[in-house]
């Protein structure tokens, strides 16, 4: 039994099937790509797991637990993080800052009201804070504003955010998306050194196909809210009726 | 860019000269022609107000345009305090603080359940709601129009008790016999005001504080680390009613007469006013605020005609006239239209308020000044000391 299992999923939105009866079995501590044209329901599927949207029918366990009907901070503190298309970060504070918080969100719990010690004087959560700034290679930064970050190096911090709480699934709406070759292939190479060191489950959703062939142990086809076609990307990458998802029908 | 760290050395020496400059306020404030105890008394008891106010606008963002409200359940408190068991403040503070923390709770409870203009519509709704319950219903308690005053046939336990029942002349707040009027009732204000500060500089500086800055700048990414933010943002918005609640009683406490009108809207603007023109998020900026607001109404209101006539009387006479009366517009009843023209300076060239104003000249005296003025850790501190 997997890690993450999605059970017979069905969402709508107004007449519109954007998950249709979907099934989902992820093994723990491998990288799962989840691609398939515009409008596959990869998002929606995304959202359903972190408990932003609550499917029609269906389940999703966590470990055996449902997830569906929970707040998505009460999903994050079961484990499951979440890493946005555009990077979601604390803008307006430091860097360490930003990472400070999910590592007190860890060990205060969703809601404890600590109005009289410093922050600063959290020895073991400013080492924690710091390490993983040294290993995403924002050190030396994390006194700066994080508004003021390249979209690669925020992408690089919100994977630290979310790293810091040693989660057991991570999820990743398109971590690539907008950004030029160069902070692309950083990113790739910052995700497999993370699968390395980390060696956490993590749940890709993709367009570019380098991503995925980079990263990716296991990849699920979606299209029109369907999983189509799952296997090893060598499987998928010969396989017709993915050509034909992606390309209605013509041929490459 | 990097933002400064403070220390809990420089927020020492920040909380320090903080408490020498009130403190020593009846000295230097005399030339400014400010140095009487009844401003002064204003000034301690507004930037209170403020203080309190910052901790839920200038931390999570939210911007609440009632708080008016809870300065008036705390004077209604602190008088029924007075009323009740004895002019001793210490007793009303302490229930003004109660009451307002619990007023502060319910409403907080149904407005934070929206964000942005909603929740101010709502905290809008209520505070107004307050004050036309306070002038129609409540009338028992509130004494409506005329408003609510301690008067010598009250009960007033605790006094009579202690044989102090029976006074003549006005009743007075005091403390074992010391009148909380004049510059004793200064002093008084003065030691809330410092005890609030003191208590906002930890909460900023405190993981809580750091939670709800995180409210402010991203809730969606908060929620997705795990952090449930409605309560935090709830408990904000309680300890920042309880601020107002503390002074509205100690108005009660200097003058001890509680009316509607504290409770009415435009109180909760001034408040927002204060607030944003000392620079909203920052430690000093709010009682900076609400001591220049304070100090330019009572200066602007007291101008009259010949005041202008006497500024303006170098003048040929018949540009005099006219000048003076466009001037008299803005003093007086109408100093208003002064103090919307400097609200109106200050968002548009200083969107970050005073404070920042501030440290953009100390930055730009640095950088004319040479490369000396790079080095060091006293450059880190200098803003930071600002903030």
């Amino acid at each position: 039994m997997g890690i993450l299992q999605v059970q017979n999923v069905n969402k709508s939105f107004g007449g519109l099937k954007a998950l249709n009866n979907v099934n989902l079995d992820i093994t723990e501590g491998t990288v799962h790509a989840v691609i398939g044209p515009n409008g596959a329901g990869k998002s929606t599927l995304l959202n359903v797991c972190v408990g932003r949207l609550v499917p029609d029918t269906g389940a999703v366990l966590f470990n055996g637990r449902p997830l569906t009907g929970r707040s998505p901070h009460e999903i994050n503190q079961m484990g499951v993080a979440r890493v946005f298309q555009t990077p979601e970060i604390f803008a307006d504070l430091s860097l360490l800052e930003n990472v400070v918080i999910p590592t007190l969100a860890v060990r205060d719990g969703s809601f404890t009201v600590n109005a009289w010690g410093r922050v600063d004087n959290q020895a073991e959560i400013r080492d924690r804070a710091e390490a993983i700034l040294e290993s995403v290679g924002l050190a030396e930064k994390r006194h700066h504003h994080s508004g003021n970050l390249s979209r690669g190096d925020k992408r690089r911090l919100e994977l630290a955010m979310c790293l810091v709480q040693e989660p057991k699934l991570v999820l990743l709406d398109e971590p690539t998306a907008g950004m030029s070759r160069a902070d692309t292939n950083a990113t790739i190479d910052l995700l497999a050194r993370m699968q390395e060191e980390h060696g956490v489950t993590k749940i890709i959703i993709e367009h570019d196909m380098h991503v995925v062939f980079s990263l990716a142990d296991r990849v699920t086809v979606m299209a029109q809210g369907t999983p189509i076609v799952e296997g090893t990307p060598n499987e998928i990458k010969g396989d017709p009726r993915v050509q034909e998802a992606y390309l209605g029908g013509a041929h490459l | 860019m990097t933002t400064p760290l403070a220390t809990a050395r420089s927020d020492l020496i920040l909380f320090g000269a903080f408490t020498l400059a009130v403190l020593t306020m009846p000295i230097w404030l005399v030339p400014l022609g400010a140095g009487y105890p009844d401003l002064m008394q204003k000034f301690a008891i507004y930037g209170l107000f403020a203080i309190g106010f910052n901790i839920l606008f200038g931390l999570t963002g939210y911007l609440s345009f009632g708080h008016a409200a809870f300065l008036g359940v705390g004077s209604y408190t602190a008088v029924w305090s007075f009323k009740l068991l004895g002019m001793n403040p210490v007793p009303a503070l302490l229930l003004a603080i109660l009451l307002s923390g619990l007023f502060a709770w319910v409403i907080g409870f149904v407005s934070l359940r929206r964000t942005g203009i909603y929740f101010s519509i709502l905290t809008l709704a209520f505070a107004q709601m307050c004050y036309n319950l306070a002038y129609s219903v409540l009338t028992p308690i509130t004494n409506g129009e005329t408003g609510l005053r301690v008067l010598n046939s009250d009960p007033r336990a605790l006094d009579h008790l202690t044989g102090q029942g029976v006074v003549d002349g006005p009743l007075v707040s005091n403390i074992f016999g010391l009148e909380m009027n004049g510059l004793p009732g200064f002093y008084f204000c003065a030691v809330w005001l410092l005890i609030g500060m003191y208590v906002s500089i930890r909460i900023f500086r405190s993981p809580f504080g750091l939670m709800l800055r995180a409210i402010k700048t991203n809730q969606t990414r908060l929620n997705y680390t795990g952090i449930s933010t409605r309560p935090y943002a709830l408990t904000a918005f309680v300890i920042s009613g309880m601020y107002a609640g503390l002074a509205g009683a100690l108005l009660c406490v200097t003058d001890p007469l509680a009316g509607a009108e504290r409770m009415q809207w435009t109180a909760s603007g001034e408040v927002v006013l204060m607030t944003i023109l000392g620079g909203a998020g920052t430690l000093l900026g709010p009682v900076i605020g609400a001591g220049l607001i304070k100090y330019s109404e009572n200066i602007f209101s007291a101008f009259h005609e010949q005041t202008l006539h006497d500024i303006f009387g170098f003048l040929p006479d018949g540009v005099e006239g006219v000048v003076v009366s466009v001037a008299g517009l803005f003093v007086g009843e109408g100093w208003h239209l002064t103090l919307g023209l400097l609200f109106m300076v200050i968002v548009i060239f200083l969107p970050g308020g005073l404070t920042s104003g501030v440290r953009q000249l100390v930055q730009m005296a640095r950088r004319s000044s040479g490369g000396s003025g790079r080095s060091g850790g006293d450059a880190g501190t200098a803003p930071q000391a600002a903030e």
